[in-house]
Parts: C-alpha cells; sequence; structure tokens
C-alpha cells in the first residue's frame, strides 16, 4: 500500500527529480574530469609578442654584447634560459645539440644565476650548442622576458618575434612542434 | 610510537561502533520501547574513541614523533609547543580527525540535548548523522590516516610552513569546523523531519538552536581566516574573493537565509519547505568546500595536497549525499496544508523571503564565480580565472536593495502592516543618510552613482538600527544587535575601500621618499636571531602631513625548517585607520621594496563581525522571543 502511495509522488515529481538527478549527474561527471586535471596554471604564451632589447657579457669572451648584435642574419632563433644546477637542463641538451646542427638557426643560451666555472664546465662536459652564451647573473633578464622558471625555451623569428615559448624542458613532441614551425 | 598505535586502532573502534549502533537504531526505530540507552552509551563511545584518537595525535606532535608521517611533515622538534600542538589540525590528516571528532561530539549533544523530541525523529537523525560519520571514517581510514608509521625514523620534522605559524590561524580551523559541522545536524534533522512528516513550529524552535550555533561558529571561523589573511598574508586586504574564501562564504550565506526563514516557519508556519531546502543546502555547501579545498581543483594558500584519490573519494560521498537528501524530500515530502489567510506585501514574512532571495543571489554569484572556471575548462579547455570586478559588479547593485530592505523590513509586523505604520522619521533618515553619501562622494571626487547609493543605503540602515537601540527597548535585542554589526560592516568596508591609500617603492637604508600624505624614511634594519628563524627588522619613520610620527617596524623572517622567507607587516591600529607597511626583499641588490597603506576604519571590520556574533550568541540565551 505505502509503495503505491511513493509511486504516485515518485510519478507526480518525475520531471523534477530526473532533472535534478541528470544535473547531480552532470556536475559529477564534470567534477570528476576535472580532478584529473593538472591544476598547474600557465597563462597563455604571448605569440608573437616582440622581444625586448637586453645586454649582457659573453660567457666565454666575457665580451658585453647587446641583443641587437645576437639577434641578426638568421631565420630563426632560439634562446635557451639554462644553468648547470639545473638538471633538466642536462635532460633536454642532447636536443639542443640536435638543433645546433641545422644551419637555419641560431641558438643563444642566457645563463642564469649560475657560478661561470660551473658553467664552462657544464657545456665543456656536454658539448656546446650555443652560438653566443650571455650571462645572466642575477635573473633579471629573464625576468623581463617572462620567464618562469628554467629551463625555459623561446623560439624567435626574423623579425624578433616570440613564436613560440616553452616552460620546463624540451622533449621530442615539442621538438617535433618546434621543427613543424621552422618548416 | 605508541600514541600512533593507540590513536590508529581507537579510529578502527571508532568506526565499528558505526556498525554496532545502527542496527540498534533500526530495532529502536521499530518497537514501541523508548529511546534505547544503549544508543546514549555507544555514540558516547564513539565520541571518546575518536578524542582519544585525537589526542594521540597531538601527544605525537608534542614529543616530535617523526615516526608518525603526519608529524614528520608537519613538525619540527624546534617548534613553539603552542604551534606543535596547532600543527595538528594545522595539515590534511589532522584537520579530518578533527572533523570527526567534532561530527561525533556534537551527535551526542544531539541526542542528549533532544529529549522533548519525538523518539522515531531522534533515531532518524542518528541514522542520517552515522551515515555521515561512517563516510568520513572511511575517508580517513583509506585515504588520509593520520597514523601511518615511518621507517626508518627521521632524525628531524619538516616543519610547518611559517604561514601558518600563526595564532589566529592556530583556532581559525576548529572554529570553522564547528559551524561547517553544526550544519551537518541540520541536515540530518531536517532529513528525518521530512521522513517524519515533523516540519513544524516545534521543530523549527529546536533545531534553531543548532543553527544558530553553527552560524555564530562559521561566521567568527570567517573572520579569523581573514583576519589571519590581513595580518600574516601581508596582501594588505580582508577578502580577495579567492575560491576557498568563497566555499566558506557560500556555506554562511546559506546559513544566514535558513536563520531568517525558519523564524518565519517557527512563528507561521509557513516557508517549511523553503527551510528543507536551504537546510540541506547548507551542509552540501559544506561539503562541496570540503571537496574543492582538499581535492585540489583549486589552487590556492588551503590546498594541502593535491591527491586525485582523495578527491574522488569526497565527490563520491557528497554526490551520495545529495542523491539520499533528494530522493527523501522528492519521496517523503508533504506539503502540510495549513489555511494561511493572504500573504500581504508588507509584512515580516514577506521581507523576510525578498532577502532571502537576495542572498539566494549573491550565493549563486558566488557559486558561478567559483566554479565556472573549473566547468569551462572541462568543457572548452580554456582557463580563466575569477576576479574581484565580477563580484563586486554583480553584487553592489542588489546590495542597495538588500539593505534598504533590511532597514525597513524588522519594522514590520508579521502578516500584515498597514502603510500608516511608516513613519515621516523614516524617509527625514533616508534624505539624512543621502546627504551624508553625497558629500562623501562630492569630498573625494569620485563620481559612481552606485557607490553613492549604495553609501546611502548603508548609512540608512545605520542610522534605523542606530535609532532602534533607543526606541523600542529590548523587545529583539539580538536582530538588532545583529542588524547593527551587519550595518556597520557594510559601512566600514564602503569606507575603507573608498578612501584608502598606498605608496609602493624601493628604498636602500638612510632614503626617504615624500609622497601625497607625508614622508617615508628608513632608517636602519636590525638583524636578530630566533629559536627558529632568523629575522630582519626594518625601521621606518613616517611623517605625515600634520607632522605626526610613526615608526614602523617590519620584519623579514627566514625560517629554517623549512626553507621559507616570510614578511610580517607592522600594522599600528587605531579607532580611525590602520596604518600598514610591508617590505620585501629585492634579489641580490640592497633595496628593499616598500609598501605602506593606510586604510581606513579596519579595526571596525572586525569589531562590526564581533558585534554580528554577539546578536547571534544573545539569541541563543533567550528563551522567548518576540511575541
Amino acid at each position: 500500500m505505502e509503495l503505491v502511495v511513493y509511486l504516485e509522488k515518485i510519478m507526480k515529481n518525475k520531471i523534477l527529480l530526473s532533472v535534478a538527478i541528470f544535473f547531480l549527474i552532470f556536475c559529477f561527471i564534470i567534477l570528476f574530469k576535472s580532478l584529473n586535471n593538472s591544476n598547474v596554471y600557465v597563462p597563455k604564451s604571448i605569440s608573437e609578442k616582440p622581444l625586448i632589447n637586453f645586454s649582457s657579457q659573453d660567457l666565454f669572451s666575457t665580451v658585453k654584447i647587446s641583443s641587437d648584435q645576437i639577434f641578426i642574419g638568421s631565420e630563426f632563433y632560439i634562446l635557451n634560459i639554462w644553468a648547470s644546477w639545473c638538471l633538466p637542463c642536462r635532460d633536454e641538451h642532447a636536443y639542443l645539440m640536435e638543433f645546433s646542427k641545422n644551419s637555419s638557426i641560431k641558438l643563444i643560451g642566457l645563463n642564469y644565476k649560475d657560478n661561470p666555472d660551473n658553467a664552462k664546465k657544464f657545456i665543456n662536459k656536454f658539448g656546446n650548442p650555443y652560438l653566443f652564451n650571455m650571462v645572466d647573473l642575477n635573473g633579471t633578464i629573464s625576468i623581463k622576458l617572462g620567464a618562469y622558471g628554467i629551463p625555459e625555451t623561446f623560439l624567435i623569428n626574423k623579425e624578433r618575434k616570440i613564436l613560440k615559448k616553452i616552460v620546463g624542458p624540451l622533449n621530442k613532441k615539442l621538438v617535433k612542434e618546434i621543427n613543424l614551425i621552422i618548416k | 610510537m605508541l600514541a600512533s598505535q593507540i590513536g590508529y586502532y581507537s579510529l578502527i573502534l571508532g568506526l565499528l561502533v558505526s556498525f554496532l549502533i545502527t542496527p540498534i537504531c533500526i530495532k529502536n526505530f521499530y518497537d514501541n520501547k523508548i529511546i534505547d540507552i544503549k544508543i546514549f552509551s555507544f555514540s558516547f563511545l564513539q565520541f571518546f574513541l575518536v578524542f582519544l584518537s585525537f589526542f594521540a595525535l597531538i601527544i605525537s606532535f608534542v614529543i616530535s614523533d617523526f615516526s608518525n608521517e603526519t608529524v614528520f611533515n608537519n613538525s619540527h622538534s624546534l617548534k613553539p609547543l603552542f604551534y606543535k600542538i596547532a600543527g595538528t589540525w594545522g595539515n590534511h590528516e589532522g584537520s579530518l580527525l578533527l572533523w570527526l571528532l567534532v561530527l561525533t561530539l556534537f551527535i551526542f549533544l544531539f541526542i542528549i540535548k533532544s529529549n522533548d523530541q519525538p523518539k522515531k525523529y531522534r533515531i532518524l537523525t542518528i541514522l542520517f548523522q552515522q551515515i555521515i560519520i561512517v563516510g568520513f571514517f572511511l575517508f580517513i581510514l583509506s585515504t588520509s590516516n593520520p597514523f601511518v608509521f615511518l621507517f626508518p625514523i627521521p632524525k628531524e620534522g619538516l616543519g610547518l610552513n611559517p604561514i601558518l605559524q600563526d595564532p589566529a590561524l592556530a583556532i581559525h580551523p576548529p572554529i570553522l569546523y564547528l559551524g561547517y559541522v553544526g550544519s551537518s545536524i541540520i541536515f540530518s534533522a531536517s532529513l528525518a523531519g521530512v521522513v517524519q512528516n515533523y516540519i513544524s513550529k516545534k521543530w523549527a524552535k529546536h533545531i534553531k538552536i543548532w543553527i544558530l550555533i553553527s552560524w555564530i561558529f562559521l561566521t567568527l571561523g570567517i573572520m579569523l581566516g581573514s583576519i589571519w589573511a590581513y595580518y600574516e598574508l601581508g596582501w594588505g586586504g580582508f577578502w580577495f574573493w579567492d575560491p576557498v574564501e568563497n566555499v566558506s562564504l557560500m556555506p554562511w550565506l546559506c546559513l544566514t537565509a535558513l536563520l531568517h526563514s525558519i523564524l518565519v516557519l517557527e512563528k507561521k508556519s509557513s516557508l517549511a519547505s523553503w527551510t528543507v531546502i536551504l537546510s540541506i543546502a547548507t551542509f552540501t555547501f559544506s561539503m562541496c568546500g570540503t571537496f574543492l579545498v582538499r581535492s585540489g581543483i583549486l589552487n590556492s594558500v588551503h590546498t594541502f595536497a593535491n591527491d586525485p584519490s582523495r578527491g574522488i573519494f569526497i565527490l563520491i560521498f557528497l554526490s551520495i549525499l545529495i542523491l539520499i537528501s533528494l530522493v527523501v524530500f522528492f519521496l517523503f515530502y508533504e506539503e502540510k496544508k495549513i489555511v494561511i489567510s493572504k500573504t500581504y506585501f508588507l509584512s515580516k514574512e514577506t521581507s523576510i523571503l525578498i532577502n532571502n532571495w537576495f542572498v539566494m543571489y549573491f550565493l549563486s554569484v558566488v557559486l558561478i564565480g567559483t566554479v565556472y572556471p573549473i566547468f569551462l575548462e572541462v568543457i572548452s579547455n580554456e582557463k580563466i580565472s575569477v576576479g574581484p570586478p565580477f563580484y563586486n559588479k554583480l553584487m553592489m547593485p542588489f546590495l542597495i536593495f538588500f539593505l534598504i530592505f533590511m532597514s525597513i523590513g524588522p519594522k514590520l509586523h508579521w502578516i500584515k502592516t498597514g502603510f500608516k505604520k511608516i513613519k515621516i522619521k523614516f524617509f527625514l533618515l533616508f534624505i539624512f543618510s543621502s546627504f551624508i553619501s553625497y558629500s562623501i562622494i562630492k569630498n573625494i571626487g569620485f563620481k559612481n552613482l552606485i557607490y553613492s547609493f549604495l553609501i546611502s543605503a548603508a548609512f540608512y540602515l545605520f542610522f534605523i538600527t542606530l535609532k532602534d537601540f533607543f526606541s523600542k527597548g529590548f523587545s529583539n535585542l539580538s536582530q538588532k544587535i545583529s542588524h547593527f554589526g551587519f550595518s556597520l560592516l557594510i559601512v566600514s568596508i564602503l569606507l575603507n575601500s573608498l578612501f584608502s591609500s598606498e605608496v609602493t617603492t624601493n628604498l636602500k637604508i638612510g632614503e626617504k621618499i615624500s609622497f601625497k600624505k607625508g614622508i617615508i624614511t628608513f632608517e636602519s634594519i636590525e638583524n636578530k636571531k630566533y629559536k627558529n628563524y632568523q629575522s630582519i627588522v626594518g625601521y621606518f619613520r613616517i611623517e605625515d602631513n600634520k607632522k605626526r610620527l610613526i615608526i614602523l617596524k617590519p620584519e623579514l623572517r627566514i625560517y629554517n625548517q623549512p626553507y621559507t622567507i616570510t614578511s610580517e607587516a607592522d600594522i599600528k591600529t587605531t579607532l580611525y585607520a590602520d596604518k600598514f607597511l610591508v617590505m620585501n626583499l629585492v634579489k641580490g641588490n640592497e633595496y628593499f621594496n616598500i609598501r605602506y597603506q593606510v586604510k581606513p576604519f579596519m579595526i571596525w571590520i572586525w569589531l562590526s563581525t564581533l558585534i554580528i556574533v554577539l546578536g547571534g550568541t544573545c539569541s541563543l540565551f533567550r528563551k522567548n522571543y518576540e511575541k
């Protein structure tokens, strides 16, 4: 008897209840999905933003060079922020060496808050992919460039516009993407 | 070591008690006897076991037992004793144990305090509450056990995050939880009431105490969190519309609406279904808050750990609870056929209902602002963040009407008031407050229509509530105090945001900077060494245009365990304004970054919140409420 009463009630409130439950399921799915998303927040890379001007010492020659002298005479440039104390930098070094074989790209290193001796040792040990290696002793240039941390890599075209900005070490997928842009 | 073992096993035993108490309850529900005394003893036993477990965790923290993983992650042997104890609930595992402790305490109190209620209703409330309790037990034991054993035993702990080492924050979580958990009693009781068809005047009278208690603690808890953000985070504000702040505001808004609608239910037996919906919503929002904070979906200062398995557990648990409440509500709820003569526009219940709808509007703004970015990201993979302008724009215009209704509403009678009752005094006061608002706006040369209306409305409420203290005696003291506190809060917030000024600059020792309102001189710095940190104190002399001098000493603390730099703002508080100075290191440089702010009426924001709470507390101790 009671069951019938309840059933009648369900029928009466069928639409409301099913809407509510449907909504609940919808929320559940969305929240469940977003749980698995990473919540590291990276602002959208500012596409085609012009590169700022800067000047600094070269690591090896200790000559002061400005960015006007560096970004000249090539189709593409890769600006890589690195340090000898940074472990992910070692991982991505092989990819940079790969890029240095490509004649249409010039590689520029920005040595971030590093001991120059350690930096030189690093280059001597793993090879030098960079044409120039600028010293950023107190990290101000990196901040001006809008870097989040190291390693970080900027792909720059001949008009000195930033085409792509990569936070974190390079990997196979990212190298592929860069190669696509260059072609 | 021993303490951890005791804590762990008493936690398991506590869960077992749940399984013992449930069949007793069900049996007792169907027989004709009075309520079984075993229910009392078992729920006390459960509370005692959880208390034992919590106490064991405190002991582990006090003796710095690093074989316990929670202690290892969050404590350090050099920490002051007060923060060792506060560290117990300053982390995910410990704070959940605290939740559970309050949960078991409250249900025990509910059982002994509800003697005059029907038996079946009480037993059902206990059963619904046990569902929540079992959920929390399982959650703690399966995903966040505070008693995990570490081997080899580390020599030293990792230390408590220094920004959490603050007296206001040490008591912020327990107070807030009292509020959250109190709402769980309201949830269970209203579901039980629906099943038993007991949503009535009598029910309203009895549940009102619980609503008041949770409302008081929730208000205090939010205020403490806000005080902490103001003094410790050094951002120079008290509310940032941070998602985690929002999730504590949502249950508060719901509870505030509930607090008012329960009065209508108590007096006039109307709004019953609305009250039930609010009761369910309040607890749902509390649980949503726990979910959003603990799952790591939101990025915030409160994110303890990003462990998806925890998030999934709470999400499933939350959905089950909502599903249960939906089914119960739709199946059992029966609209009572009460003869209500007529609903008049000019009556207390209408104005409470209108204010309720306004609160619901504010609630949905906060809800959308908090949840929309999460939904958008999943659906369209787009990341947005919602900031203060969104909330200000959407809330301010409606706040004006809200305040006006709030000033007039309490003046009206239940059921019906004639137009004649509205006296000329109210209009005069309104004109007076508009005049004040006009002069303020004129003085600062700030042209914004909404602002000027808002200030008038806020002052209007302020004057009306102030006037009430003198006119009607003590007939409804708690309402007067709370509404007065609220008007004071709104006025202080408005004046604070309108008259705040700020200077940010880089200074080195010996330099001075002059700005619109005076001169700041950076005199010297002093290095000090403390037990668990090293401090750099800067001495600043600030001279304003009237040649008044103050010395501010902001501090930089370099903690060694874990290595963190925090900046402690120095704040000089007076009744008129707070002077707030914070300094930061500029890397590799002799300069310090200085931010100096003058924040008018800051102390009044805290005081007025306390007044609001005081009003609620008065209501708790008053036996007979208004005719």
